[in-house]
C-alpha cells in the first residue's frame, strides 16, 4: 500500500482524486452512491456573489467521446452556500473547495472573502475561464492582464490555498500560467472545456441555446493533458490535472505529466462511483510500479 | 418521499418487442429483489456497445413486478416465472443509443443508476379518486407504472392513450388489467380519430387529477384543457439530461421559480409550476 497524500500548497489531499467542479454538485447528490470520504477532494458547483440562472434550456449536446454544456453558472449565490450546503457538507471527511466565479475582479474578491470565513473550507479554485458567461468567466482568464486582475484583487483578500483554473481557450496557456503564478496564485487546475459547437443537420440551427458550449469529456483529454505538460516545464506552483479522465490509466498519465492531483469531471456522469476506482487504480499502479508514494510519479515523465 | 439511490448491474430477463422500433426489457437483480421505485420516476441506463453513444439515457420506470405481490398475475402473462421482482424498461428506438438498447439480448447485463426523480403525486388512501391518466407513444411507459400503483390503493383510473396509428400503442393488456382504456389515433385505427385532447370522454367526465406524459405538445394541451375544468395535472417532462443527479444542471426547466433540475425536481411537475399553459 502506497501512500496517496499529496499537497496543493497548503491543502492536505489524502489521494489525489478529486471531483471537478460542476459534475459531482455538493457532492450530496452523490452521496447515496459513492462514500464521498473516500475522495481526495470535493471542488462544488461555481459559486457567484449574486444567484444567477445561467442560460436557457437547450444547455447540453452529446458529442463524440464527450459532451457540450452552456449551463452558464447556475447557482444559488454565496450566501446560500454559506447558509444552507455548508452545514451539510463541514463534517464529511474530504476537502471541500470552493469554484469562486465573478463578474469583476471586485466580485470575484467579495466572493472569495464570504468563502474564506468558512472554517472547514480550505482552498478555492478561481474560475476565470467558464466560455458560457458574457461578463467575466473565460474572458478574464484569455489574456495574461486580465487573469492576473482577479487573482491579484482575490489574493489580497483570500489567505488560503488559492487554485485558479486556466483555459485552453488560448493561445499560450503557459503564459497566463506565469501570469497567475506571479500575482501569488498557490496552484493552477487545467484545462477548463474547450469551447465548441453542435449544429443540429435536421433543423438547421445550432443545438445549444447559446449557440456555442464547453466541450469535455475523453475527446479533450490529450488536448488537456499536452497543457498539463507545458504548464509543469513553465511554473513552480502545483499542477490539478483534469480533462476527459474516465479511469485510473488517464489520471496516471497526467500525474507523469506533472499534475499533483487530478480532477475527475464528466466520467462522474457515466459512473457516479468512478472516483473511488481511480483512487484504487492509481494505489494498484503504484503497487505495481513499486512506487512508495504517488509523490514518485509526479512528472516523472519528463 | 426519498428514495435510496442505487447503481445496478441487472440481468436482461426477456426483451419483447411491441412493435416496430418500441421494445419492452424486463430486467432482474441478482438476488431477486429489487430496490423500491415509485411511479414516475426513471433509471438512468448506460449504453455498452454503441461507440457513438457517451452519455447514459434516461429511462422511465415502466413496471415493477414483486413475486407473490397482488397483480402477480401480471407476470403471468408475458412469461414472468414469478421467481424475481422485474424491473421493465420500454424502449423506442429513435437515436443510437436506444437503438442499442433496443438490441438487448436475455442474459445481457444492463447497468443503471437509479431510481431517480420525484414521481407522481398519489391520492390518500381510501381517497374517492378518478384519475384520468394521458399518455402519448412511448410517454404511455411510466403510466403503467401508475396505473398499478393507483390499482393497488382501490382507485380505478381511466386511461387515455394515443398515437399516430395503431401500432404505437402498446401494453393495451396490461393497461386493461389496471383501469378503463380509451384510444385515439390521427388515423382513426383504433380508438377515435384524432388526437388525445379531442377524445369525447373530455365531454362528460368529472376527473379528480390528471396525469400526463408524452410529447410537449399534447401535454401543453393537456394541461390547458385540465387548467379550463379546474382539475389538478400532473406533467412528467423528459428535458435532455447528462447526470439525471441534479449536478450537472444541464436539463432545466423553466418554472415560476425559475430554472429547476428535471432530473430531481422532477420529472414530474404540478403543471401549474410550469410556464407551459398560456
Amino acid at each position: 500500500m502506497s501512500s496517496l497524500t499529496t499537497h496543493i500548497g497548503a491543502l492536505t489531499l489524502k489521494n489525489p482524486v478529486m471531483t471537478a467542479s460542476g459534475t459531482f454538485g455538493y457532492g450530496l447528490e452523490f452521496e447515496d452512491l459513492v462514500d464521498l470520504t473516500r475522495i481526495g477532494g470535493i471542488i462544488v458547483k461555481g459559486t457567484t456573489l449574486e444567484p444567477r440562472q445561467g442560460n436557457p434550456y437547450p444547455r447540453m449536446a452529446e458529442t463524440a467521446h464527450g459532451m457540450l454544456n452552456c449551463v452558464g453558472l447556475q447557482n444559488k449565490g454565496v450566501d446560500y452556500f454559506c447558509k444552507h450546503i455548508y452545514p451539510q457538507i463541514k463534517d464529511i471527511d474530504s476537502q471541500f473547495v470552493v469554484n469562486v466565479s465573478g463578474s469583476s475582479p471586485e466580485t470575484y474578491a467579495e466572493c472569495a472573502a464570504r468563502v474564506a470565513e468558512l472554517e472547514r473550507i480550505e482552498a478555492i479554485e478561481l474560475n476565470i475561464s467558464c466560455p458560457n458567461v458574457r461578463q467575466g468567466g473565460m474572458a478574464f482568464g484569455t489574456t495574461c492582464a486580465g487573469a492576473a486582475s482577479v487573482v491579484k484583487a482575490v489574493r489580497a483578500v483570500y489567505p488560503k490555498t488559492l487554485i485558479v483554473k486556466l483555459s485552453p481557450n488560448v493561445t499560450d496557456i503557459t503564459e497566463i500560467a506565469r501570469a497567475v503564478e506571479a500575482e501569488g496564485a498557490d496552484a493552477v487546475s487545467l484545462i477548463n472545456t474547450l469551447m465548441g459547437m453542435a449544429i443540429d443537420a435536421e433543423r438547421q440551427r445550432p443545438v445549444l441555446s447559446i449557440k456555442t458550449g464547453g466541450l469535455s469529456g475523453p475527446a479533450v483529454k490529450p488536448v488537456a493533458l499536452r497543457m498539463v505538460w507545458q504548464v509543469f516545464e513553465a511554473v513552480q506552483i502545483p499542477i490539478v490535472g483534469l480533462g476527459g479522465i474516465m479511469n485510473a490509466t488517464d489520471a496516471v498519465e497526467f500525474l507523469l505529466a506533472g499534475a499533483r492531483a487530478v480532477e475527475i469531471g464528466t466520467a462522474n456522469f457515466i459512473d457516479p462511483a468512478v472516483t473511488v476506482k481511480v483512487v484504487d487504480g492509481i494505489n494498484e499502479y503504484l503497487d505495481r510500479h513499486n512506487c512508495a508514494s504517488v509523490e514518485d510519479i509526479i512528472g516523472a515523465a519528463h | 418521499m426519498n428514495t435510496k439511490k442505487h447503481i445496478l448491474d441487472l440481468s436482461v430477463a426477456q426483451v419483447r418487442e411491441l412493435s416496430a422500433g418500441y421494445v419492452e426489457i424486463h430486467l432482474r437483480a441478482a438476488d431477486g429483489k429489487m430496490p423500491e421505485m415509485l411511479p414516475g420516476q426513471f433509471v438512468q441506463v448506460r449504453v455498452d456497445g454503441s461507440p457513438e453513444t457517451f452519455l447514459r439515457r434516461p429511462i422511465s420506470v415502466n413496471l415493477l413486478t414483486r413475486t407473490g405481490a397482488e397483480g402477480g398475475a401480471c407476470c403471468d402473462a408475458t412469461g414472468n416465472d414469478g421467481a424475481a421482482d422485474e424491473l421493465w424498461l420500454l424502449v423506442h428506438a429513435v437515436g443510437d443509443g436506444t437503438r442499442a438498447l433496443a438490441r438487448l439480448q436475455a442474459g445481457d447485463t444492463l447497468n443503471i443508476v437509479g431510481p431517480l426523480g420525484n414521481g407522481f403525486t398519489l391520492p390518500a388512501e381510501g381517497a374517492d379518486a378518478r384519475p384520468l391518466l394521458v399518455g402519448g407513444g412511448v410517454g404511455t411507459a411510466p403510466l403503467l407504472f401508475l396505473g398499478q400503483e393507483l390499482a393497488a390503493r382501490g382507485v380505478r383510473p381511466t386511461f387515455l392513450l394515443g398515437g399516430r396509428r395503431e401500432a404505437d400503442i402498446m401494453q393495451l393488456e396490461h393497461f386493461r388489467r389496471f383501469g378503463d382504456v380509451a384510444l385515439t389515433t390521427e388515423d382513426g385505427s383504433a380508438g377515435e380519430r384524432g388526437f388525445v385532447t379531442q377524445h369525447s370522454l373530455w365531454r362528460d367526465a368529472a376527473y379528480t387529477q390528471i396525469y400526463t406524459c408524452g410529447p410537449k405538445l399534447m401535454m401543453v394541451n393537456v394541461a390547458r384543457m385540465a387548467r379550463e375544468r379546474g382539475i389538478p395535472c400532473e406533467v412528467s417532462l423528459e428535458n435532455m439530461m447528462a447526470c439525471g443527479l441534479g449536478a450537472c444542471l444541464c436539463c432545466v426547466e423553466n418554472t415560476v421559480d425559475g430554472h429547476v433540475c428535471v432530473c430531481t425536481e422532477g420529472p414530474v411537475f404540478d403543471a401549474k409550476r410550469l410556464n407551459i399553459d398560456h
